[in-house]
């Protein structure tokens, strides 16, 4: 614990950097699950098609994808020898976002699914009684649940900071250029610095108390002043 | 359907990544043992400032090494497994393959050492007496450069320790680091390249129980990956920190290398 604090006081240069990767691959990954996940959550709340069931049942089946797989497959397109090989994206911080996007859109999709659903079912008859397309309706259902949303936003951001299994295949856990907390983390605990391990650990969990914090204080204000 | 995503996306990202990359760059596929003793700490500093060619290590076991390097995700293979080396090269992977630097492998266990090995020279001795006494044993597992040696050491000592897997026979299927971690945690005996030992910081009160063989031998050797099988190789970067390693003033720079005073690597490559 002494040890994380100092970490953390001392401005270490190196840290401060692989916290910044950690938080521009994440954040880069939520948001861009977030453009392909809420959307499709929604229009699947909205809709009534048969093998529905079966859809929502892979949506949520694939919210529990290892990450070490989703891991595989990226570098499996990315490797040199792979179809995308061409890009010479492997080891680079796009192919950590790209492994971390694929990881957390399922999450996003389903649990953004489940919530505007119940939003739906809640306003189904008002929607009808404006003559509301389709695309309205999700945009009015995605602009009412934003709140609920950032919630959703923030368990795929949890996953995706939390997760060290695609990362370090896809990335390669190179000093200076592809490492993150996770890596890092796995790095120490395999040279048997067992305490630097657990001060970083320490340090990610701060940096994940941070964010929350900081999406409650938005939301708060924002409730708040949409009541006044 | 995930292959066309990820090309979606990487196409649309691929433009601000590409741009970044440097030119004199290159990644070296690398065994563990030598990342996380921290020797590229001390080496690649040297060579970058010299050369100005920008060295990315990804360390992972000796088999994926090659596996990686044989799918062309690397310029340089820094590995130890001799035969499998050899292998590569012959298959056109690689151009040539140089001997670099040795150091030696050491059995670790607890104080207590159950399977009364302390002090043996006798590699393949003290591993029969620890199959014999049924001592618990923690093997990598893992197809790296290290649990080769490993087999190949137990083959010499007539055992099949795969048929007592589970049981004293532990296969962690990790890395050397939590190899150690997990053998210290349960009082097995582990198999470790000397300059992981030494730099190991969660030892607790394991030693060194085995030492001294010639069968311990742990030979490193450095390969660039060939262009004409791996177009995507920058071969001349590449060759550069091949040849500066084998070069005198890299052979200097690897000695000098020490941790607690002692030097982890003992470079050999043939003087031409």
């Amino acid at each position: 614990m002494a040890l994380a604090v100092q970490l953390m006081l001392s401005g270490d240069g190196d840290l401060g950097e692989i916290v910044a990767l950690s938080l521009r691959v994440s954040l880069t990954a939520t948001a861009l699950a977030c453009l392909v996940g809420l959307p499709i959550g929604a229009v699947v709340a909205i809709s009534r098609f048969r093998g529905r069931g079966a859809v929502l049942i892979l949506m949520n089946a694939l919210m529990g994808l290892p990450p070490v797989v989703v891991g595989l497959l990226v570098y499996l397109h990315l490797s040199r020898s792979g179809p995308l090989g061409f890009l010479g994206l492997l080891y680079t911080p796009t192919a950590m976002i790209i492994a971390q996007t694929i990881l957390i859109t399922p999450i996003i999709a389903a649990l953004s699914r489940q919530v505007l659903e119940d939003l739906h079912a809640e306003y189904s008859e008002q929607f009808r009684s404006f003559c509301l397309t389709r695309r309205q309706t999700v945009s009015a259902l995605l602009w009412d649940g934003r709140y609920s949303l950032l919630t959703v936003g923030l368990a795929g951001f949890g996953r995706a900071v939390a997760e060290v299994g695609a990362v370090i295949i896809v990335g390669g856990n190179i000093d200076h250029l592809t490492r993150v907390m996770t890596t890092a983390i796995a790095l120490e605990t395999s040279k048997g610095d067992l305490a630097l391990a657990l001060a970083l650990g320490i340090v990610l969990l701060v940096i994940a108390l941070g964010i929350n914090a900081a999406v409650q204080g938005i939301r708060m204000t924002a409730v708040q002043q949409a009541h006044v | 359907m995930i292959g066309n995503s990820i090309g979606v996306m990487a196409l649309t990202i691929a433009m601000t990544v590409s741009a970044a990359a440097q030119d004199k760059s290159i990644i070296v596929q690398s065994t563990t043992s030598t990342a996380n003793s921290g020797l590229y700490d001390h080496l690649l500093p040297i060579f970058q400032d010299a050369t100005g060619i920008q060295v990315n290590v990804v360390a992972v076991g000796t088999g994926q090494a090659i596996k990686n390097a044989e799918n062309c995700d690397g310029d340089v293979l820094l590995v130890h497994a001799k035969p499998s080396e050899e292998q590569f090269v012959s298959e056109g992977f690689g151009s040539k393959r140089t001997d670099l630097m040795y150091n030696d492998f050491v059995v670790v266990g607890p104080e207590s050492d159950p399977a009364g090995v302390g002090g043996m020279s006798d590699a393949q001795a003290a591993l029969k007496q620890i199959a014999e006494q049924g001592a618990l044993f923690a093997s990598r597992g893992d197809d790296s450069g290290t649990h080769k040696k490993e087999i190949s050491l137990w083959n010499a000592a007539g055992v099949d320790p795969s048929a007592a897997s589970g049981d004293w026979y532990r296969e962690t299927g990790s890395g050397m680091g939590a190899t150690l971690n997990a053998g210290i945690g349960m009082g097995a005996y582990v198999m470790t390249d000397r300059a992981t030992w030494i730099s190991f910081e969660n030892k607790q009160d394991y030693t060194i129980q085995v030492e001294g063989d010639e069968d311990l031998f742990n030979q490193y050797g450095v390969i660039p990956v060939s262009g004409d099988k791996c177009p995507s190789v920058n071969v001349e970067a590449a060759e550069a920190f091949a040849d500066w390693l084998i070069s005198g003033e890299g052979q200097d720079t690897i000695a000098a290398y020490k941790v607690s005073d002692q030097q982890l690597f003992f470079p050999n490559a043939p003087v031409n």
